[in-house]
Order: C-alpha cells, then sequence, then structure tokens
C-alpha cells in the first residue's frame, strides 16, 4: 500500500535524490516516480559546473612532468647538497600545481549536487563513482580522480554497463591507480629484450601486476563470490598488459601524455583462458572482449542489483529486489536506465519509513538544499566534507565507501554532526525559518515531535541546528 | 588557550583539511573500559603490509634472489637489516621499534595468517575483524564478543576516530572519539537533542557515549595542542592522536581497549627497498607506536599492542616493483608485558616448493592463536569462552608464554 502523494514526493527527493531544495516537493508531487526518473529520459549534458575544468589526460601528464623534475632534483641535490637549500621542495611543485586542480573539481561536484534540479541522477553519479573507485591518497590520482568521474562515469550512466565498464577501465586514472601501467606479459616484446640483456638489472621490472584485474573482477565486475579463481586473475592480468598511458619515463615516453595508450610491446601475445572461456590473441580486442564477457555475466548482474538495492532501499537488500533487479540487467543486456526503472517501481522502495542511515556527503548535500544556501568558497566549503569524515574521491582504497549504517553512526561521527550543524547554523542566524524549512524538505516526512522541538527552540539558529540533526533528517 | 570562534571553524577546517589532503587517511581508534587487566591495543594496517620487507629473513637462502631490486639487505651491509635473530631482521626505516626488541618488548611472529585463504583485501579484513572463518555471515567482532564474555560486563567502549571499524562492532556498547576541528556544542543543544533520540535507540545511545568521552578527552589530554585539531599532516598528525590514545589510556577510569587503523599498505608498484614508498610508511609506524608508549607514561609497563594485517604479499617481486597479494604475513605483540626479545616462527622456507599455491608465504601460525593466547593471558578470558570469541578456531589453540605472568 502506498503512502499519500504528499509522502511519495518527500521519498522522491530524499531518498532518490539528494533532499528536497525549496518548491521540489510540490514539483514531485504529481508524478513522483516520473520525477525520478524523468532527468535520464533527457541525452546527458555536461553541466555547466564542470566548465573550464582541465581533462584527466593534462592533468595526468603534469603529475608526470612534475615526478620527472622531482626525479632529476634529486639527483641534482644528490650531486650538490647546497642545491637541497636552493631548490623547491620537489613534493611541493607536485601539491602546489595539482592541488588547486583537485580543489577546483571536488567544489564543482559540490556545486552541482547542492544545486541540481536532477539529483537522481547527481545521486548516480557518486554511486557509479564510488562503484569504480579511485582515491586521491594515491598522489599520482589527486587530479585525476575527479576526471574520472566527469570523463568515464557522467556521460555512461544511462547507457549499458558494458560501455560505462570500458570508459573506466581505459581511463588514465584507473590504469595508474591500479598500477596496470607497466604491467608486462612474460613473453611480451619487452620481456624477451629485456632477457637477452642483463637479467638481475630487469628483475622487478618486467612481468605481470595483477592488481586492475583482480579488482576489475572482485569489485567491478564478477563480484567477490562470483566464482573466478587465482587463474582467472592471472589470466585477465595477461590479456591487458599494454593498457598504459602516454608519456611515462624512457621506453614509455611514446603516446599522448597522460592519455590511454595500447602497448604493443608490453603485450603478452597469444590466446589464454578467463573464467572457462578462451580468448583467441588480439591485442587490445582480447581485453574488450573479455570486458564485454565479464558485463554479460549473471554474477555481475548480481552483484551490481545488490549494491544499487543497498544503497536505495536497505543495508541488507531485501532478496525479491536483488532478484527483480538482477532479471532486468539480463534481460535488456545490462541496460542501466532499465534498471533504475524496475527499483524505482518496486513499490518496497516507497515506504515511508525511512530505510537508510545518510552518509556525511549526502548530509551536507541535503542540508545546504533545504536551507537553500549558496555553496560557501571553495576551500572551506570542502572543509566540512574533511571534518565529516568523507573527503571528496578519498575512500582509501578501491572497495570504495561503505554503504551500511554501521559504517558511519560512530558516537564521534554524530557529535561531528551536531557541532558543524551548530556552525551552519549560526552562519543562517534567523534568515532561515527552521519550520517552513523542514515544511519544504521533509513534508510529511517530519515528525510531530521534531516539530514541537522546532517550535520550542531558544534561536531560530538553535531551530535549524535542531532539524538538521533530527533522527529524520539524518535519514532518507 | 583561545577557543576557536564559531566563524572561525570553516577556515580552520580548510587548513586541516587540505593541509594533509596528500596525506593518509586518517587512523581510527577504538576503545573499550575494563577495570583490572592491562590495556590492549590493537593496531590493523590495511592494505596487506610485505612482511618479507618488514621482517627480512635475510638468512633465507633463497630470499635475496627472489625479491631482486626490493630485497632488504642483511645487517651490517649498508642500509641493511637491524638484526633480530640472526636470521630475521627489522626494517632499516623502524629504529624504535628495534630499540623495544632489544628491551625484550617486542614479539615478532612470521609465517602467520587468518583463518582467511583467498586474496580480497576486504573480505580478508572481515575475517580478520569478525574472527570467524568465513567473510560474511557473523556481524560482531571478536574484540566486541570478548569484551562480552569477560568478567564485571557493564564495561564501556569508545573509538578515537569518528566511526567504529568491524573488530569492536556488536552487541557491547562501544563508543567512539577523535580530535575535532569544531568548537564544542552547548549543553542546552544537547539537552534538546536528547529528548529529540527519546524515541531513537541508535542515535540517543550515541549521543550518550559520545558526550562522555567528549568529558573524558578533555579530562585527559596531554595539553599541547592535543585537544582541538592537532596541527600539521600526515605523521605528526598520526602521532598526536597516538599520543593523546595513550593519555586516555592511561587514566585512572580510561578504556582499556583500543584498535588503531592504518591504512596505506598495499604496494603493488614501486615498493622501494629500505628506503621509499613502504619504507616511508614504516618509518610513521614507527613514531606512531612511540608515541602510543609515550601517551601511556607508566601504564606502558602493563600494556600489550598486537599489530596485524589482512594478510601477506607474494614472495617473488611483481613486474612493476612491488608485490602483490599473498598469503603469511608478519604480524608484532608490543608492550611492557609481553614477553619480547625473540621471533615467534616456524619457516615455511621461501623456495618455490615450499611456497603456498608456488607463490605466498606460506601460513605455520594461525593469527587466531595469538589472539586467543592475549584474550586468556592478559585480559583474563576464561578459556572457556574463547571458542565463542573465535568460532571454528578449534585448531587454533591459544598460544602460551605470549606474556609475562
Amino acid at each position: 500500500m502506498l503512502a499519500d502523494r504528499a509522502t511519495l514526493a518527500a521519498i522522491a527527493t530524499n531518498r532518490f535524490g539528494f533532499g528536497a531544495r525549496p518548491g521540489e516537493l510540490d514539483a514531485a508531487r504529481a508524478d513522483p516516480q516520473g520525477w525520478v526518473l524523468e532527468t535520464l529520459r533527457r541525452p546527458y549534458q555536461p553541466p555547466a559546473e564542470l566548465t573550464g575544468l582541465a581533462p584527466g589526460a593534462e592533468l595526468l601528464a603534469s603529475f608526470l612532468a612534475l615526478r620527472a623534475d622531482r626525479a632529476a632534483q634529486r639527483k641534482a641535490i644528490a650531486r650538490d647538497a647546497a642545491a637541497n637549500n636552493a631548490a623547491k621542495r620537489p613534493g611541493d611543485a607536485v601539491r602546489e600545481r595539482l592541488l588547486p586542480q583537485y580543489v577546483a573539481q571536488a567544489a564543482a561536484r559540490t556545486r552541482i549536487a547542492i544545486g541540481s534540479e536532477h539529483s537522481f541522477r547527481e545521486r548516480l553519479v557518486h554511486f557509479w563513482s564510488n562503484h569504480f573507485a579511485v582515491s586521491i591518497d594515491k598522489p599520482i590520482c589527486l587530479a585525476t580522480a575527479g576526471a574520472l568521474e566527469n570523463e568515464a562515469v557522467r556521460p555512461h550512466l544511462d547507457g549499458r554497463f558494458e560501455q560505462l565498464l570500458v570508459a573506466v577501465e581505459t581511463h588514465p586514472a584507473m590504469i595508474t591507480y591500479l598500477d596496470n601501467q607497466r604491467s608486462m606479459g612474460p613473453n611480451s616484446q619487452f620481456s624477451l629484450r629485456a632477457a637477452r640483456r642483463a637479467e638481475r638489472a630487469t628483475q622487478g621490472r618486467t612481468g605481470l601486476n595483477e592488481n586492475l584485474a583482480r579488482e576489475i573482477l572482485e569489485l567491478h565486475t564478477l563480484g567477490v563470490d562470483g566464482g573466478y579463481t587465482q587463474a582467472d586473475v592471472t589470466g585477465f592480468a595477461a590479456v591487458i598488459t599494454g593498457w598504459s598511458i602516454g608519456g611515462g619515463e624512457g621506453r614509455f615516453g611514446s603516446g599522448e601524455p597522460g592519455g590511454f595508450v595500447f602497448r604493443e610491446a608490453l603485450h603478452e601475445p597469444g590466446a589464454r583462458t578467463v573464467l572457462g572461456r578462451r580468448y583467441a590473441e588480439g591485442d587490445m580486442a582480447q581485453g574488450l572482449t573479455v570486458l564485454r564477457d565479464l558485463a554479460a555475466h549473471p554474477a555481475t548482474a548480481r552483484h551490481l542489483a545488490t549494491k544499487l538495492a543497498r544503497h536505495f532501499v536497505a543495508d541488507e537488500p531485501p532478496p525479491g529486489l536483488v532478484d527483480r533487479l538482477t532479471r532486468a540487467y539480463l534481460a535488456h543486456d545490462g541496460h542501466l536506465p532499465s534498471v533504475y526503472a524496475a527499483l524505482v517501481s518496486w513499490d518496497g522502495a516507497w515506504q515511508s519509513a525511512p530505510l537508510k542511515f545518510k552518509q556525511p556527503c549526502e548530509f551536507i548535500y541535503s542540508a545546504l538544499r533545504a536551507l537553500d544556501l549558496a555553496p560557501p568558497e571553495p576551500k572551506p566549503l570542502l572543509a566540512s566534507f574533511e571534518v565529516l569524515g568523507q573527503r571528496h574521491w578519498s575512500p582509501g582504497s578501491p572497495a570504495g565507501w561503505p554503504d551500511r549504517q554501521a559504517d558511519w553512526d560512530g558516537a564521534d561521527a554524530l557529535m561531528q554532526r551536531i557541532e558543524w550543524s551548530v556552525a551552519l547554523a549560526d552562519r543562517v542566524g534567523e534568515a532561515r525559518s527552521a519550520p517552513e524549512a523542514a515544511d519544504a524538505a521533509l513534508g510529511p516526512l517530519a515528525s510531530s515531535r521534531t516539530r514541537a522541538a522546532l517550535a520550542s527552540a531558544a534561536s531560530g539558529s538553535q531551530a535549524v541546528a535542531l532539524l538538521l540533526m533530527s533522527p529524520e533528517f539524518q535519514r532518507r | 588557550m583561545n577557543m576557536p570562534t564559531r566563524r572561525d571553524f570553516l577556515a580552520a577546517g580548510a587548513q586541516v583539511g587540505l593541509g594533509v589532503v596528500l596525506a593518509q587517511a586518517l587512523p581510527g581508534i577504538s576503545f573499550a573500559a575494563l577495570p583490572g587487566a592491562g590495556p590492549l591495543v590493537v593496531v590493523i594496517l590495511r592494505g596487506a603490509l610485505d612482511g618479507l620487507s618488514a621482517v627480512p629473513p635475510y638468512g633465507d637462502p633463497d630470499y635475496h634472489n627472489a625479491r631482486g631490486p626490493i630485497a632488504i639487505a642483511g645487517p651490517g651491509e649498508s642500509k641493511g637489516a637491524l638484526d633480530l635473530d640472526g636470521f630475521f631482521g627489522l626494517h632499516p626505516a623502524m629504529p624504535l621499534l628495534h630499540e623495544r626488541y632489544r628491551a625484550g618488548e617486542l614479539l615478532v611472529v612470521h609465517a602467520a595468517a587468518s583463518a582467511y585463504r583467498e586474496r580480497s583485501h576486504f573480505d580478508g579484513q572481515n575475517v580478520l575483524e569478525n574472527g570467524g572463518e568465513r567473510p560474511s555471515g557473523t556481524a560482531s567482532g571478536w574484540l566486541n564478543r570478548a569484551l562480552g564474555a569477560l568478567p564485571g560486563r557493564g564495561v564501556e567502549g569508545l573509538a578515537l576516530g569518528q566511526n567504529v571499524p568491524l573488530i569492536l562492532r556488536g552487541p557491547v556498547p562501544v563508543g567512539s572519539w577523535a580530535p575535532s576541528a569544531l568548537p564544542e556544542a552547548e549543553p542546552d543543544l544537547l539537552t534538546r537533542l536528547r529528548d529529540l533520540y527519546s524515541d531513537d535507540a541508535t542515535l540517543g545511545a550515541r549521543l550518550e557515549e559520545a558526550t562522555r568521552m567528549d568529558a573524558l578527552a578533555s579530562d585527559e589530554g596531554s595539553g599541547g595542542g592535543a585537544m582541538g585539531a592537532p596541527k600539521g599532516g600526515g605523521i605528526g598528525r598520526l602521532k598526536t592522536i597516538a599520543e593523546t590514545a595513550g593519555h586516555m589510556i592511561a587514566a585512572p577510569d580510561g578504556p582499556r581497549i583500543a584498535v588503531l587503523d592504518a591504512q596505506g599498505w598495499d604496494t603493488h608498484a614501486g615498493e622501494g627497498a629500505a628506503e621509499g614508498q613502504l619504507a616511508g610508511r614504516l618509518g610513521g609506524l614507527d613514531q606512531v607506536l612511540d608515541a602510543l608508549r609515550t601517551g601511556l607514561d607508566t601504564e606502558w609497563s602493563r600494556t600489550a599492542v598486537l599489530i596485524c594485517t589482512e594478510f601477506g604479499r607474494t614472495v617473488q617481486v611483481n613486474g612493476t616493483g612491488g608485490t602483490d597479494h599473498g598469503t603469511g604475513a608478519a604480524a608484532f605483540l608490543l608492550g611492557g608485558a609481553v614477553r619480547g626479545g625473540r621471533v615467534l616462527a616456524d619457516w615455511p622456507g621461501l623456495a618455490a616448493r615450499h611456497r603456498y599455491e608456488g607463490r605466498d608465504l606460506k601460513p605455520t601460525t594461525d593469527l587466531r592463536s595469538l589472539a586467543k593466547g592475549i584474550l586468556r593471558d592478559h585480559l583474563g578470558l576464561p578459556e572457556t569462552k574463547l571458542a565463542e570469541v573465535f568460532p571454528g578456531s578449534e585448531q587454533a589453540s591459544a598460544a602460551r608464554d605470549l606474556l609475562h605472568s
């Protein structure tokens, strides 16, 4: 049994979107399900906020150049101790050049999330970006993590999964995050050349790196219980040898600096077997064929269905919903909007009781949306994510941010949210009415207890803090 | 001390936040109070520490060949290992830990592993923390179950770090605490929130825990900038947090169980040898552990610190100067309560025929044996309760003589 339409509108905007902005509940009321899905029916247009951001290849090329400078400087310093004082520390140059790029990307992402009228799409951007997580605590990714999201994820989240998968796995940010750029086959041209020379000198410089292959299987497609073996990891790693980037050091210098390059000389020649299927030699096409089959695999369908159901409906997703989404995925050849439609049209996703505890970034977005606040300057804006424990693109591992309440509801995390809410409410002062904001953001979802607390608050500012920290605002 | 005004917070936060943007993720330290027994700190190195570099078996005839450019030289050679027992050494980036070894306070364990035998970080960490045999199906952590099984329940928990890692999650309440860059909320607001949460069991309990731990931290802070946001990035910040954690544990009514998370050990490429990526991390860990010792002060003599990781790394160096996911790993037991100054290893050898699946260091010691020995002999957990804490661990009997009696 479905709730009344005002409640459904509040669910549409809060559970499926990033929280209602003023007026949004009214806009969603006529057709709450339609409101959710409508934005995906339009052809993709990059949001205006992304204009002027440097391309990922250019940013990676900057990083490579700065790293080469650093190596040269270190040599110079080793030669001449006095140079130590004269030269700027090389690590600083990377920070100085690339940190502002990261700040610009993260600020743009935040502005889009706060201002968007299509916040279901933005939630999907975050979902898929986190599914294919790269983390800025690896320095080479500092400026490219945002580029991966903007260049590979945004344009492909309303097509077939295979397209999204290929776009991500051939993006220089993913190649470098998971160390594939110098992975080489034992029988590749490069390795054989090296073997003919001094063997010892090249040890550790020729051979496979299985990191990307393993995480594609475990995290991006089949899932950890998806039925692959160590032999599949090793075989797949050999298949994608040569998936590299341009503009590296020495022999790796050819190709567009920072861009994706297929390096024939690193590629392991010959047929390989992955998941019981034999793949004939075919240079880069061999790997693309494996990705195509992985995207079509039932284990991948179930893995993605489980993650989507967990994100939108429950920490422990109902098996019936997972089955439904798995079927939709397989029936439509991995067409993602068909999967989203199967999710949004499932009655259980429209229960009025909250189903999920907000992650810090969701909480920040929904707070600024509810209060209709213009985002502050980039640095203080981004500090909010830092203090609440979810800096943009820094989950610290390729598994991405966790998506269950127990990962986010620590006592100290709650206190940080309280203190942040107080600070934000102080900035707002009396300029916003908390009861009106409750009506506009939560509508019928605001409890009578919360409404009473807002009405009896000691000040308008305190009422705003109470609204943001109310149980129903902490959840969706 | 000047309290920052609320208007300052965003700017202050910006300094703190972006100042560490290139540094590692913050560790979380989680605590649980336990009267009587000496403190226990568990340090989880997430990402799979390369035990063959942290504790190089330089005496193994196959070590240098297998490791090539990332091998650590033997003691006495240039940038060589710090000797432990004539066969194993300690990475040269950890001189402070080596001092503890010589003081008889560091027990080094090698070729150790949890019950997990696959190579996923995330499943591996789940098994390490849930104490079971499988990655899923156990929602609580073994330290939480240990707390529940100890005599004199009613023990409270606390985390230094915003959230609670799996190893400490479960039915026994466990809080969390981390230094905050924000001004404290006023008592009146907290009273109103308590009322607002009166129908909400989770948020209500969390608020109570957080309020109590804030009070404890204010009493026991080390003063010099430890409260509020620690200044500086990277290792400096971690050291400050570890030292503050030591003060809190050492307080008479302080917590007695802590969990420290440290990420960034997944060295697939450019791992380095005596210097480089891994050396930098190990050097940081060396300093963080020493800061914990400083914070604990005289309580150090009663403390045990277990340092472990989800699995080891391949014996052979890979094609990118690093190592891929493996099995057998190194672990450490550190502290004044520890019978240290020795290496505990049933060494399987590094030759290909001795490896696990032909590629990894074969595990010969079960980490659960270590953990069970610590729970029994350090925290006083009754033998009969060990099987509840580590279900399915009958084969892994509690290790003896890890600690001074």
